[in-house]
Order: C-alpha cells, then sequence, then structure tokens
C-alpha cells in the first residue's frame, strides 16, 4: 500500500470528522471560485474590451457620470448638447489637429445618441441612434447579430435580450415610453418592435433603440424655437437670422402636428432642421489611440461639452471601487478558507493522541519516522484538495444555479463554466496551506517513542 | 539467521535522574532457525531486549549482531529499513491498526520495506491462519483470537528472518492460545525463521525446547 493509501485509509476511520473537514474547505473554496467568477464576469463587463469606442462627447461635469449613463445606461444624462457638437465641433475639432485635412483622415465613425426616457414596462432604458450603432463592435471582436430589422422608419424599435425576454416582447409587439422629463408623462406615441437583438452579456441587452430621428418627432422632445435658440447662443454657437428663421418656422408647423391622424411609421412625416434635434453622447472612433487622445484635447478646449476616453473612466472606476471591493471579497473568502484549513488542523491534531500507538505500530513494522510523517501529512493533503476539488465543482454549481438570477437582476450575462486561471492558483496554495496544516501533527508522528507508545 | 548479543547495556533515566540498568547481557545467541522461549519476572525488561534487538530502542552500548549486520551501529533510518525487510514483530495486544482490514493489515506488514505488496503472499497467509473468510473484516470486527492471528500474519508477511514476540497467547483463551502458538511454531519452522518469544505461560514454555530465563544471562545489578 502506499503512503496516500494509507492516509486515504486513517482518514476513512474517522469519516465523520474528515468529511466535516473537508467539507468547510469546500464551502470555502465554493466561496472564493464564485467570487473569482463573478468578478470576471464584472471585469469582462466594465472591462477595456468591451468599449468599441474610444471617445465619448458629452454633456461637462462628471466624466464618470457620461460613461455610466451611454455606456451602462445607468442614469440619464445630465443635460442634452447641441446638434451642432456632432456636425461641427467635432470635424473642427479634427481639423485644428496638426496635419489633418479631413475629420474622416482620423474618425472611423461618430455615432449619435439620444437617451432620457424609458419604457413604461419594465423602465428599459429607451436609446435613439442611427444604424451605424448596430455595425460597430459592441466588445472586441464581437458584432451584433439580430433578428427582424433594425428601426429605420420613425417609431420602429429593436429591443435587447433582456427586454424581450423580460417584457415577453417579439417582433410586432408595440410599448408605449415615459418621457424622461421631471413630468414623466406616457408619450402617445406607440413603437413597434421590428428586431430582436441577440443576448451581448452588455447594457445593451437591457436596452431599447429606437430610430433617432423618430426619437425627435415623439411629442414633447422637441424644444421651443425661443429655448433651442436660446441654448444655441449659451453654447457659443453664432445663430444667423436665417437660421433662426428656420427653426421657428420648423417649430411651428410641429407645433401644431396632430399625431392622432397620421401613420408614423409609413413615411417620415417633416424633415426636422438639426439646430432642433439634440444628442445626449456622442460615441466617436478614432483610428489611432494617439488621434483619440489629441482630439480630445482639442474639443475639451473651450467646448460646453466634454470628451472622454471611456476606457480611462472605466479602468479608474474598477481600480477605485470595484477592485477594492474584489480585493476585499476575496479577502474575506481566502479567509474562510483559512478557517477551514485550521478546522483541519485541529480534527488531525486531536486525533494524534489517539493514535500514537497506531504509529508505533507502522514503525515497528519497519515504517521510518519520515514514513509517518508523510501519512499524516497525505491525510492534511487529502482533505485540502479533496475539499479544494469539491469546492471547486460547488463554486460552479453555485454559479449554474445563479446565472440566471444575476443576469434577470443585474443583467450581466455570466458563463459559469468560464474557467479563471487564479483558480489554478488555488491548488498550489491549498498545498502549501496542508503542509501548513499538517505539519505539527506531521511532527508529533515524527517524534513518537515507539517502545513507550506501544508499552501504553 | 542467527542472533548474537555482545555486552549489551540498557538503562533509564529516573524522573528524579538515578539510572536505572535493565538490561546487561554479556553474551546470548540464538542459532539460525531455532525456536526460544523467553520468560522472567514482571518487570525484569523482556519487553526492552526484544525492543533493542528489534532496533526501535537503542542500547547505551553493546552489539546486537542479526545476519551479520550490528544494528547498533545502523543509524536509526538504517534500522527501521532492516527491520521492515528482516524482523517480524507481535505483541500482546493491540497489534492492528484499526483503519485496516485484515487483509490491509497483513499488506501493511510489506508496505515500509520498498518492496511490492504482494497480495497473494498475504491472502495466503491469512489462509494459513485460517482467516481466508475474515479478509475484508475490520480489527473490531474480529475475535482478540482472530487479531493475534492476524498480527502473526503480518509478521511473516516480510518473510523476515526472525521473529520476535511478545506474549503473543496472554490475552488468548486456551483453545485459541495453542492455535496462534502452533501457527507461529509451523510459520517459523517452514521457513526457517528463528523465534524468540516471550511468555508468562510455563504451559507455553514448556512446548519449547529451549526455554531462557531473562535473569539467567541479564545481570543490572553488576552493570553500576
Ligand atoms: N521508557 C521507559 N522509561 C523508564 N523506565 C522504563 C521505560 N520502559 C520500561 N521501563 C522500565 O524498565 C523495566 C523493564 O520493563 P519491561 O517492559 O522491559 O519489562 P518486562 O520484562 O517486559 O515486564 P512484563 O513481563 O511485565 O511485560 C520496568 O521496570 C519498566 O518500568
Ligand atoms: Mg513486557
Amino acid at each position: 500500500m502506499n503512503l496516500l493509501a494509507i492516509a486515504f485509509k486513517s482518514l476513512k476511520q474517522r469519516a465523520l470528522s474528515s468529511s466535516l473537514t473537508a467539507l468547510s474547505v469546500a464551502l470555502g473554496i465554493m466561496l472564493v471560485v464564485s467570487v473569482l467568477v463573478v468578478n470576471s464576469v464584472v471585469d469582462n463587463t466594465f472591462n477595456q474590451k468591451s468599449v468599441g469606442v474610444s471617445l465619448l462627447i458629452g454633456p461637462r461635469g462628471s466624466d464618470l457620470g457620461n460613461v455610466l449613463s451611454a455606456v451602462y445606461r445607468i442614469g440619464k444624462p445630465a443635460e442634452n448638447l447641441p446638434w451642432r457638437v456632432l456636425t461641427e465641433d467635432l470635424p473642427n475639432a479634427a481639423k485644428r489637429i496638426g496635419g489633418v485635412k479631413d475629420a474622416s483622415d482620423i474618425i472611423d465613425w461618430a455615432i449619435p445618441m439620444t437617451m432620457g426616457d424609458v419604457t413604461q414596462e419594465g423602465s428599459f432604458p429607451v436609446l435613439g441612434t442611427t444604424p451605424k450603432y448596430f455595425k460597430m463592435e459592441y466588445a472586441s471582436g464581437k458584432k451584433f447579430q439580430k433578428k427582424g430589422e433594425l428601426p429605420v422608419n420613425s417609431f420602429d424599435a429593436i429591443i435587447g435580450s433582456q427586454v424581450a425576454r423580460e417584457n415577453g416582447w417579439d417582433i410586432s409587439s408595440q410599448f408605449s415610453l415615459i418621457h424622461g422629463g421631471a413630468d414623466g408623462h406616457v408619450h402617445d406615441e406607440k413603437f413597434t418592435v421590428v428586431g430582436l437583438l441577440a443576448p451581448t452579456g452588455t447594457a445593451n441587452d437591457r436596452t431599447v433603440f429606437v430610430n433617432i430621428e423618430g426619437f425627435f418627432l415623439i411629442s414633447g422632445h422637441e424644444k421651443p424655437p425661443e429655448d433651442a435658440i436660446s441654448r444655441l447662443r449659451e453654447f457659443g454657437y453664432e445663430v444667423t437670422p436665417e437660421q433662426e428663421a428656420v427653426i421657428r418656422e420648423a417649430a411651428g408647423g410641429h407645433d401644431h402636428h396632430d399625431h392622432a391622424g397620421h401613420d408614423h411609421g409609413a413615411h417620415a412625416p417633416h424633415p426636422i432642421p438639426d439646430d432642433l434635434k439634440e444628442v445626449s453622447f456622442i460615441l466617436v472612433r478614432t483610428k489611432s489611440s494617439t488621434a483619440s487622445i489629441m482630439l480630445a484635447g482639442e474639443l475639451n478646449e473651450g467646448m460646453r461639452a466634454q470628451a472622454v476616453n471611456p476606457i480611462i473612466v472605466i479602468s479608474r472606476l474598477m481600480k477605485l471601487f470595484v477592485g477594492n471591493t474584489r480585493k476585499l471579497l476575496l479577502f474575506l473568502t481566502a479567509l474562510i478558507v483559512v478557517v477551514a484549513g485550521i478546522g483541519i488542523f485541529v480534527s488531525i491534531y486531536n486525533s494524534m493522541s489517539d493514535r500514537k500507538r497506531e504509529i508505533a505500530i507502522m514503525r515497528a513494522l519497519g515504517a521510518s519516522r519520515v514514513t509517518v510523517f508523510s501519512i499524516i501529512l497525505g491525510e492534511s493533503l487529502l482533505l485540502c484538495l479533496g475539499g479544494g476539488i469539491l469546492g471547486l465543482l460547488m463554486g460552479h454549481g453555485l454559479v449554474v444555479v445563479a446565472a440566471p438570477l444575476i443576469e434577470s437582476q443585474a443583467g450581466i450575462m455570466v458563463n459559469p463554466w468560464s474557467f479563471d486561471v487564479m483558480e489554478l492558483v488555488l491548488f498550489p496554495i491549498l498545498i502549501g496551506m496542508a503542509t501548513l496544516v499538517g505539519f505539527l501533527p506531521g511532527l508529533t508522528a515524527y517524534r513518537t517513542d515507539v517502545a513507550d507508545s506501544l508499552n501504553d | 539467521m542467527s542472533l548474537s548479543i555482545r555486552n549489551l547495556k540498557k538503562s533509564y533515566v529516573e524522573p528524579g535522574g538515578r539510572r536505572l540498568p535493565i538490561l546487561n547481557v554479556d553474551s546470548f545467541d540464538i542459532a539460525d532457525a531455532e525456536q526460544v522461549v523467553l520468560i522472567g519476572s514482571s518487570g525484569g525488561g523482556k519487553t526492552t531486549l526484544l525492543n533493542v534487538i528489534a532496533g526501535v530502542t537503542t542500547a547505551d552500548s553493546g552489539q546486537v549482531v542479526i545476519d551479520g549486520t550490528d544494528v547498533t551501529k545502523l543509524p536509526e533510518a538504517g534500522r527501521d529499513r532492516f527491520r521492515a525487510l528482516r524482523i517480524g514483530y507481535v505483541f500482546q495486544t493491540f497489534n492492528l491498526l484499526p483503519a485496516f482490514t485484515a487483509l490491509e493489515n497483513v499488506l501493511l506488514g510489506m508496505s515500509f520495506g520498498g518492496r511490492k505488496a504482494d497480495r497473494p503472499h498475504a491472502r495466503e497467509l491469512l489462509k494459513r491462519v485460517g482467516l481466508e473468510h475474515r479478509l475484508d473484516h475490520r480489527p473490531a470486527k474480529l475475535s482478540v483470537g482472530e487479531q493475534q492471528r492476524v498480527a502473526v500474519a503480518r509478521a511473516l508477511a516480510n518473510r523476515p528472518s526472525l521473529l520476535l514476540a511478545d506474549e503473543p497467547t496472554a490475552n488468548v483463551d486456551t483453545a485459541n492460545q495453542e492455535n496462534v502458538l502452533k501457527l507461529i511454531r509451523e510459520a517459523c519452522t517452514e521457513n526457517g525463521v528463528s523465534l524468540m518469544m516471550v511468555t508468562h505461560s510455563q504451559d507455553v514454555a514448556s512446548q519449547f525446547d529451549r526455554i531462557e530465563t531473562l535473569s539467567d544471562f541479564n545481570k543490572p545489578e553488576a552493570a553500576e
């Protein structure tokens, strides 16, 4: 019989205490594993790779607020920006960079987004954007997959997978929006689902996308002409009398618009002048990271909007908040494993006094001091590693059970079998712990005096 | 295989610091395949002598030569290995490891010498002691007599050249006593194993050709 087999038999002899101590290790490891899995999920969700965007242009104020709102759809934008930020400031800023003749030299694309409303059912954020949004990678190397159509008509919508699941919506479902303003009234316009997005594991899953042009057509989204003009001036734009006239004329027509008699989806009713449009955020993808840094510098100079690299903001958030929380969680779960280790120590150490004679018998059969030491160490190894493997399975099992819950509660997709490399590190740690825990009892065995113990 | 002891001295240090001489043997020999029974008063040092021969206790001085090897000159690990390969040891009681079945206990007898475990041999030995139907029983499920028979089988498992038995029949009823004794003697005869057996029983001792009384060759009082 080899030493591990001998160790295993001795453990079996004390089945209850052995299985309980192994179980305590298993529970500790289970928690560590689930923390690690959740960790890597949070990592992937908030990770740099999740954002295929190099610059986020939004209202001045909190860059973190902008990122949370634009990328994670948490909270509403502080204010909206004039459309001219997209059509004037952005290309102008690009052209101010030395050696750039045309904005397209450094900018791959710029996608406007308007936000603020939520669905009446389920309160999912409603995002008005252009079809270009769905052509970009939502994570590195990952493109949107859809069933149905993109929202090309004014009151069309394509919805994220979680929205579809939770609201039970499918293609041709109709729904209403709640206005994001202070009054929170329900908009009269009914939207129709024309497409479903496949799950992405990002905030897109719980977003309702509508055509940005349709978004402006919703009553209450247009600004009174005076407001629009004064706001443009606030932002430092020149508004010529001709432009003013266009604004007033278009706004006047729109004001008396009667929604009830119209079929919004069939044709685009009135072209809305750019100066009546607003944008919450602009997603920009530059051709290089240096270009994005320089462009951000140019944009932030004197503009009433701000441009940030969402990646930097996210990693700062991760470091400051999520990183520390993760460390704390890992520390606490590691502590549980340590406590379990102490349990193993107590269990083996307590058994030693009863086993003096057994050890003496083995010695009398020719086992060396090192051999009996190894057998005790083997017991502790078996308990730690056995518990560890069980804990690993239990941990992933827990995540399997919890995955749908996490997905529905937090909108984060969890792959329960995603294996964190840290889990491999667990084994050397467990072996180290087993050695530490088994050392003292092993030493007791090592020191057992054969003649004395045989006579007892 | 033979045993020869020369000028062996062993004393214990009492808690007060006084030396208490236990063994002082000028000369003692057992020939190849010889069977010797050792008797003597309680506390006389019989177990101590067996322990010194087995190498689980160190002597203060002198030689214990087994088959040409002076075990007192071996380092501890060397004595362990020598014991694992060449010596079988049966104690008075509690010979068996409770976590292991009868068969496993016998296998343990060959586990520590670095040789491959010989399962058929272990089975054969248990069959010889009449326990072929008890192979997978743990010691707790065996009678005292059965346990002692397993212990004898185990002591023979490594094919030793010297078998030490410390009152192996003391806790066994008369019928089983005969049984165990017969077994030990037959196994030793068949395999040419030298036997040194301690007993308090006059009945048992009288069956042996050579009966040694410890006090006849051990003079601890002369050691001062
Ligand atoms: N580790 C020890 N430390 C001190 N004294 C010891 C130790 N082991 C044994 N002795 C003493 O040595 C003496 C001999 O003990 P031993 O066990 O060899 O006697 P024994 O002849 O086997 O007796 P019994 O027939 O009762 O088994 C006893 O007086 C005993 O108290
Ligand atoms: Mg004795």
